[in-house]
């Protein structure tokens, strides 16, 4: 008989560029100022376009568009950690990673017109199609992951989730046949403390989301997800332990959805404007900003530079979008089976 | 050739062609070493590895999932479903992924994968285990639904199956898999998917069934002179072979052990009423189960189709 302690476990919390644009240099990851100023940039162009769907939207020009303001860092920092071979399941919310990986920027935007063509995912690219319904895209990183493993591809896998995914039960399956297998899955989660009007506090009674990890059997940390150098360097410390055999991580960026859920949202419904601005203030734009500045690598000059550039390419894609042709009739057949079934023939043929 | 169960024509088909081709890996609960609940996967393990017959997690919905994102990465992997009452769990993933993932994807990805799952009445198991929801899957465009009904057509429509670049739910009817022995040919031969089996030629009157209604369907005719269509694939079914038939007898009988309301015999019974009105001398007939839940062992009689209701029906057209 005995009453003796049977598990004890600590979570660990990564920060490394705090709101004032200090880091602390121990932490700071191996990167050159040629690096830093192309996560910048990435995180500009991700709010430009993040910006300019919104408007786009409101004129009628764009549907539904889900914003991504204010987690450019944990998206952005954590796929700049990426090997061109590696594998991403996305949920709906990763603009940033899209953009930085090179998805064209007129087919992102052809997509939030409500045009299917945009998710043929350019061969260069594995990155899965958006998975709208949430955390069900969880169990198909395991299984690409277990694929990977039998044809011995030294890669990899990335899938990305909210914090309102956490409580659904693809990420427990999900999660425990990665352990079991102890497959080479990094699990991102953007904690942006929202799931439409339900805040973490409802979602969850556990004090982290990274903890959730540990009974699964898995290294599961906290990371100030507006901190693209700590988010950088918990995906890479992940992906090289993935890619050598170590297993599984869960990585939980803290972040916060500055915006709305979606266009058709409003979140001054259920949370209060001090909330939004106190997040305003740690900004992962603006603190990059100070850090650079200290650095000498930024100025509001160059802040104003950078921005007319970036700009301008979101005008261009803009005017390619919608210089696009409309799908034609047909389109709605096409890819629901290899070959259409005699019946589902005939009704193209009548469209 | 040898006289096999249909147990062992699939056990002999999934090994043949795991022995053709690498990308086709088996995964679910208790198919390695146990070789499965109903010994279908009996022997893989040992003969693949347990990187090829994977015993998973007691997990449905991964167990999907995970085969979803094999499939992506270009394997062709064959999930176990242990009964087809435990694919309710598993519901999302094929419905909202493996069968959309191709149209979404524009093509770009494509869900080439077999799930496995025993279906149907009769064999004495507890509740949910003796499912027939054949219909709700063949309400997705993108999803092939296929049932044997016997251990040769069961072989050559896996082998078709394995092959298909599309996903396909494979539905075994539990109570043939030992009943009936057929002769199976070694190696390969493929039942193709969409097209149906004259199961007895007739000129009466046309009966549409599939699986494990078939064999009840053949030993209920009596001296009626039906034709016998044995559907095989439900999605997409073969609308020639029934329309032609129907055309020829003026009188069709729909046997399926679902229950009634919106089962799959509501399909082909509106699509006969579309396409042969005008050559019918009956109205068209179903024998179903009742719309109830499917009862246990003491009352699973009761429920299946039986042969009085199918002679009945029979007798019934006939009059006409």
């Amino acid at each position: 008989m005995s009453d003796e302690l049977l598990a004890s476990f600590e979570v660990r919390r990564l920060s490394i560029l705090n709101e004032f644009g200090d880091v602390d240099q121990a932490l700071m990851p191996q990167l050159s100022d040629a690096d830093m100023l192309r996560m910048y940039e990435a995180m500009v162009l991700a709010r430009i376009f993040d910006e300019r769907a919104v408007a786009l939207q409101r004129e009628g020009r764009l549907g539904t568009y889900p914003p991504i303001t204010g987690q450019e860092a944990a998206q952005i920092g954590s796929a700049f950690a990426f090997s061109a071979a590696d594998w991403i399941f996305p949920s709906f919310r990763e603009t940033g990673v899209h953009l930085l990986l090179g998805y064209p920027i007129p087919q992102l935007l052809q997509y939030w017109t409500g045009d299917e063509r945009a998710q043929k995912v350019p061969e260069r690219l594995n990155i899965f199609p958006f998975c709208v319904s949430v955390g069900s895209q969880i169990p198909h990183a395991v299984g690409a992951a277990l694929a990977a493993r039998y044809r011995r591809d030294p890669i990899a896998v990335i899938t990305y989730f909210g914090d309102g995914a956490t409580s659904k039960g693809d990420f427990h399956e999900g999660f425990n046949m990665a352990g079991v297998f102890r497959l080479p899955v990094v699990f991102i989660c953007q904690n942006n403390q929202w799931a439409i009007s339900v805040p973490l506090k409802n979602q969850t009674a556990s004090a982290s989301l990274a903890q959730k990890a540990i009974a699964y059997g898995f290294e599961g940390l906290q990371v100030d997800g507006n901190d693209v150098f700590a988010v950088y360097r918990a995906t890479r410390q992940a992906l090289d332990k993935a890619r050598s055999g170590g297993g599984p991580t869960f990585i939980e960026c803290l972040t916060y959805r500055m915006a709305d859920h979606t266009t058709a949202d409003d979140a001054g419904r259920y949370r209060s404007a001090e909330e939004v601005a106190a997040w305003r203030a740690r900004d992962p734009i603006l603190r990059l900003e100070r850090f650079l500045a200290s650095r000498g690598l930024w100025s509001p000059e160059k802040g104003s530079e950078v921005k007319a550039r970036l700009t301008a390419i979101i005008d261009a894609a803009v005017q390619e979008m919608e210089a696009m042709p409309p799908p034609g009739p047909a389109e709605l057949f096409e890819g629901t089976l290899a070959t259409l079934s005699p019946r589902q023939a005939e009704q193209r043929k009548v469209r | 050739m040898a006289q096999l169960n249909m147990v062992q024509a699939i056990n002999q088909a999934l090994s043949e062609e795991m022995a053709r081709d690498d990308r086709v890996v088996l995964l679910g609960e208790d198919v390695g070493r146990d070789g499965g609940v109903f010994r279908v996967t009996e022997g893989l393990q040992d003969r693949f590895g347990t990187e090829r017959v994977i015993d998973t997690p007691l997990s449905e919905s991964a167990i999907m999932g995970a085969a979803i994102g094999m499939a992506a990465y270009g394997l062709r992997p064959v999930p176990e479903i242990q009964f087809m009452g435990f694919t309710y769990s598993a519901f999302e993933q094929l419905f909202a992924h493996a069968a959309r993932i191709r149209s979404r994807s524009r093509g770009r990805f494509s869900c080439p994968m077999v799930v496995r799952t025993p279906y149907g009445g009769g064999i004495k198991a507890p509740e949910l285990h003796e499912e027939s929801t054949e219909a709700i899957f063949c309400h997705s465009p993108g999803l092939k639904v296929v049932v044997p009904s016997g251990p040769y057509t069961a072989k050559g429509l896996l082998l078709a199956a394995l092959r298909d670049p599309d996903p396909v739910l494979f539905l075994e009817p539990t109570r043939l898999y030992r009943m009936l022995r057929e002769e199976v040919p070694e190696g390969e031969y493929v039942v193709e998917l969409g097209r149906a089996r004259v199961a007895r030629a007739g000129s009466a009157v046309t009966v549409i069934a599939w699986g494990s209604m078939l064999e009840r369907v053949l030993k209920s005719l009596g001296d009626v002179d039906a034709e016998v269509i044995d559907l095989l694939t439900l999605n997409p079914f073969d609308i020639e072979a029934v329309i032609g038939s129907v055309k020829k007898t003026g009188r069709a009988v729909i046997v399926h052990e679902a229950v009634r309301t919106c089962g799959f015999g509501a399909e082909i019974a509106a699509t006969i009423a579309e396409e042969a009105m005008l050559y019918l001398r009956a109205p068209i007939l179903r024998v179903t189960a009742p719309d109830v839940p499917v009862p246990l062992a003491k009352l699973i009689e009761q429920y299946l189709p039986n042969s009085k209701q199918i002679q009945a029906a029979l007798e019934e057209v006939m009059q006409y």
